[in-house]
């Protein structure tokens, strides 16, 4: 088996969701032994939805759903994706044994993370200050929607609300619509998320270095806005309110994407340079129109490019997505296909860099995820299997790293302590 | 100054714009000494782009350039010229990290690529971010970023299904690109410490997006589900409202309710008006799957007469997940950031006095920082030159003369 870059670490899991679970998959990918807290009291939402859940058994909680149809709360695909590669344990933390058997496994970790509105885990006794008594140089890293601190810090909010309140989704939509749309996909989480696993690679390697722990505050909503330098920066210079632009590019014309032979089918064209420009006008044949004053020079293409844009999406109307690609890029012009997942898929560039793999999941059977985006020479890392069933590890764990008796470990089970 | 996590790390930026830029500030921010290497001269291309302060355009106050490169040492260097190149290679034997974002076939071109870089210092862990990655049939591929949200994938989930796809605007694949960057960064770094070697890490802006941020459509697509992730949100089977922008008195609210007690509470607070009676808008499956827009605008009379903060205090009291559509006028002056101190603060000469975006996290024992403003164009390279490679006053003028610096 291949030498992992984080093998030898122990990361204690209690994120739900989505945030939480994707943050711990990126250092599970890397080799660190990632243990999955749940419990038939406080099971992952996660596994609800998809192919798991009927429309009418959507509206049940996870927790009635382990009473009538356990054998659904395994048949997440999204579920297995975010969980990949973890180990899975049932232990009800809100019993003081269940809090205790779990200090005794943080004992034997290098981090804790969890994505709990602020509080939850300091009741139970598994907040950083107590865990920093028993295992000093722990790393905990907590995230959650405001923050743990702050007049909001107990807002609660799903990822369309992360960037709704994070000034994101001011700014993406259509010119011409009053309404801004914003993204239709969890970008909140996941910018979360890689935060917060690099703010745990970065503690990892200062407590190597010096000996210390730490703890670390995630506001999910802060991580987003620390992306948004430039439009804050225009408020703060100049008063302005920046809102959405559409495919609109401040330097570039023609950008957009434009319509394709077929349905649903766009092709993206960005052109910056007087260069470029005449590249692309050369790649389209010289039309007519290619020599207009309007379109002369980049300021000329900025000021005109509704003009532009149509007639550049009359060329382009004529070809396959693919073919406007070839035919620009072999003249030195950007241009790429609009995808949707399927297309992804048999793309030849996700093929040949292996972006999507497959694995394979006792109860849901062939699945496909994406894979580590990036690419390590000498320590890759790699999608260590699918998602964990229910409990899957709580032998190993309690057992084997906690060394319990079979008899104490039977006696947990009965009591809904390991439950 | 306190200790922070990544003090004594050394790192050297060579690239232009965003994805370099924000991925060294990523480390800056947190300690390591970063040294941006920019063209004499003209400079980084985020020089040019503003926002500028009274929309006065001037290299050293551009917003997106001072935002990109808080805590940086700046030089200028021509590496294209044999000295340029060699005192390159001088600082990449006593760095850590390396961090580009040139194309590929022009690194080889210039004898930058890895098996080089590799020979000069075999400790080195060199970042390379570009469109498409260093290999695959689009690696030669000219893209900007709206080229990596096509192929990404992330624009068929952004904009209506009935209309031309959207990009994420404001370069923010780059920002992904970076921040993956620095992931993969900081994994070799605690590799290098087991194996002592450096090595290449490989970000592709593309995959990024098609990973992260939209792969699970792929694990969807696997099983037979939605594949046009347009027509809803992360892939349907939520119930209304799953994603919903309503307008309101002086603005937009965020609606998502995946809860049904949540729902129940919101049409409580809105004084159950009669058309909830109508078996029509209690199914909550169809209103979201077949007419959402319907069951807006029968919300939307509520909304407009009431302002985004009254709104939001009430939803808040009530345990209702809605939210305001924040402007950046609403950002800088939310109270909760305030008292997080989200906000930095600097202030130089060349602006006067700024608040920056602050800490994407909050490190107890080694906090995030704001030390030094943005470098000035080549503003350390007396530091770099003279102080730590040996090279006198005159010798920085000949340099200069020659186009090196």
């Amino acid at each position: 088996m291949a030498w992992h870059p984080l093998q030898g670490y122990r990361v204690v899991d209690f994120g739900s969701a989505w945030a939480g679970p994707q943050m711990a998959h990126i250092v599970a990918d890397m080799g660190a032994e990632v243990i999955k807290v749940e419990s038939r009291n406080r099971i992952d939402y996660g596994r609800m939805g998809g192919a798991a859940s009927s429309k009418e058994l959507l509206l049940k909680t996870p927790e009635a759903l382990v009473a009538a149809a356990p054998e659904r709360l395994e048949l997440n695909p999204v579920f297995h994706l975010l969980n990949r590669g973890k180990l899975g344990i049932t232990v009800d933390f809100t019993k003081p044994r269940g809090a205790e058997l779990l200090r005794e496994l943080i004992k034997r970790s290098d981090v804790v993370s969890d994505n709990f509105t602020p509080g939850v885990l300091d009741r139970y006794g598994l907040g950083y200050e107590s865990l920093a008594e028993i295992k000093q140089d722990i790393v905990v890293v907590s995230l959650c929607f405001a923050g743990h601190t702050g007049p909001l810090k107990g807002t609660r909010g799903y990822a369309p609300i992360i960037t709704a309140l994070a000034g994101l989704d001011s700014v993406v939509g259509y010119t011409d619509e009053s309404v801004p749309c914003g993204p239709n996909f969890a970008y909140g989480d996941h910018v979360a998320a890689m935060h917060g696993a690099l703010a745990i690679l970065v503690a990892l390697i200062h407590r190597n270095r010096t000996g210390e722990g730490q703890y670390i505050d995630i506001s999910e909503w802060e991580a987003t806005t620390s992306l948004l330098g430039e439009p804050l920066m225009e408020y703060v210079m100049n008063g302005r309110i920046p809102g959405p632009t559409g495919n609109r590019d401040s330097m570039m014309a023609p950008h957009g994407y434009y319509p394709c032979k077929g349905e649903g089918q766009w092709v993206s064209i960005a052109v910056k340079t007087d260069e470029e420009w005449r590249n692309f006008c050369q790649a389209l044949g010289s039309p007519p129109w290619a020599g207009d004053e309007r379109f002369s020079d980049r300021y000329s293409r900025l000021v005109n490019q509704d003009a532009l844009d149509k007639l550049v999406g009359q060329w382009t109307a004529n070809y396959s997505p693919r073919e406007v690609t070839e035919i620009l890029q072999q003249a030195g012009v950007a241009a790429a296909p609009f995808l949707i997942s399927k297309e992804q898929y048999h793309d030849p560039h996700f093929r040949e860099r292996g972006i999507f793999v497959e694995v394979n999941h006792p109860k849901s059977g062939r699945e496909v995820f994406y894979g580590v985006p990036w690419k390590l020479s000498d320590t890759p890392g790699e999608v260590r299997g699918s998602g964990p069933l229910l409990g899957q590890h709580n032998e190993y764990v309690f057992k084997e790293l906690l060394g319990l008796s079979q008899d104490d470990f039977e006696h947990l089970v009965e009591e809904k302590i390991i439950f | 100054m306190a200790k922070q996590a990544l003090s004594g790390l050394k790192v050297v930026e060579y690239g232009s714009f965003v994805s370099a830029a924000f991925c060294t500030k990523l480390m800056a921010d947190l300690g390591a000494e970063v040294i941006k290497i920019e063209e004499p001269k003209r400079g980084d291309e985020s020089r040019d782009y503003g926002p500028f302060p009274d929309d006065v355009p001037h290299p050293e106050r551009s917003g997106l350039f001072l935002y990109l490169n808080t805590n940086k040492l700046g030089i200028t260097l021509n590496a294209k010229t044999t000295t340029g190149m060699s005192i390159l290679e001088r600082l990449l034997q006593e760095a850590d990290v390396f961090v580009e974002n040139n194309p590929p076939k022009l690194m080889s071109e210039i004898g930058l690529d890895y098996v080089k870089l590799k020979e000069l210092n075999p400790r080195l862990i060199v970042t390379s971010l570009t469109p498409f990655g260093q290999t695959g049939p689009y690696r030669d591929y000219k893209a900007y970023p709206i080229n990596c949200c096509a192929v990404g994938g992330v624009s068929q989930s952004i904009g209506h299904y009935w209309r031309e796809p959207l990009t994420m605007p404001l370069s923010h694949g780059h920002y992904q690109a970076a921040v993956s960057g620095a992931l993969g960064t900081m994994v070799a770094l605690l590799a290098r410490d087991v194996t002592g070697r450096g090595q290449h890490v490989d970000i592709s802006e593309t995959d990024v997006w098609a990973t992260y941020h939209v792969g699970f459509g792929i694990t969807i697509y696997a099983f037979g589900v939605k594949d046009n992730l347009r027509k809803g949100y992360i892939g349907g089977g939520w119930t209304y409202p799953a994603r919903r922008v309503i307008p309101c008195k002086d603005g937009y609210m965020a609606l998502c309710a995946p809860q049904l007690k949540q729902w129940v509470k919101f049409v409580e607070l809105m004084g159950n008006p009669e058309w909830i009676q109508d078996p029509k808008y209690r199914e909550r499956h169809a209103m979201e799957d077949d007419y959402p827009e319907e069951v807006d605008a029968l919300l939307t009379p509520w909304f407009l007469e009431r302002t985004k903060k009254e709104l939001f205090e009430l939803f808040e009291k009530n345990a209702i997940p809605f939210a305001p559509l924040y402007n950046m006028e609403d950002e800088v002056n939310d109270v909760h950031l305030k008292e997080r101190r989200f906000f930095a603060a600097i202030d130089r000469d060349e602006t006067g006095d700024l608040k920056y975006p602050g800490a994407p996290y909050k490190l107890s024992k080694t906090p995030w920082a704001l030390a030094r403003p943005a470098p000035l164009l080549g503003e350390h390279n007396e530091e770099i030159y003279c102080g730590r490679l040996g090279y006198s006053k005159v010798g920085l003028v000949a340099l200069r003369r020659a186009d090196v610096i």
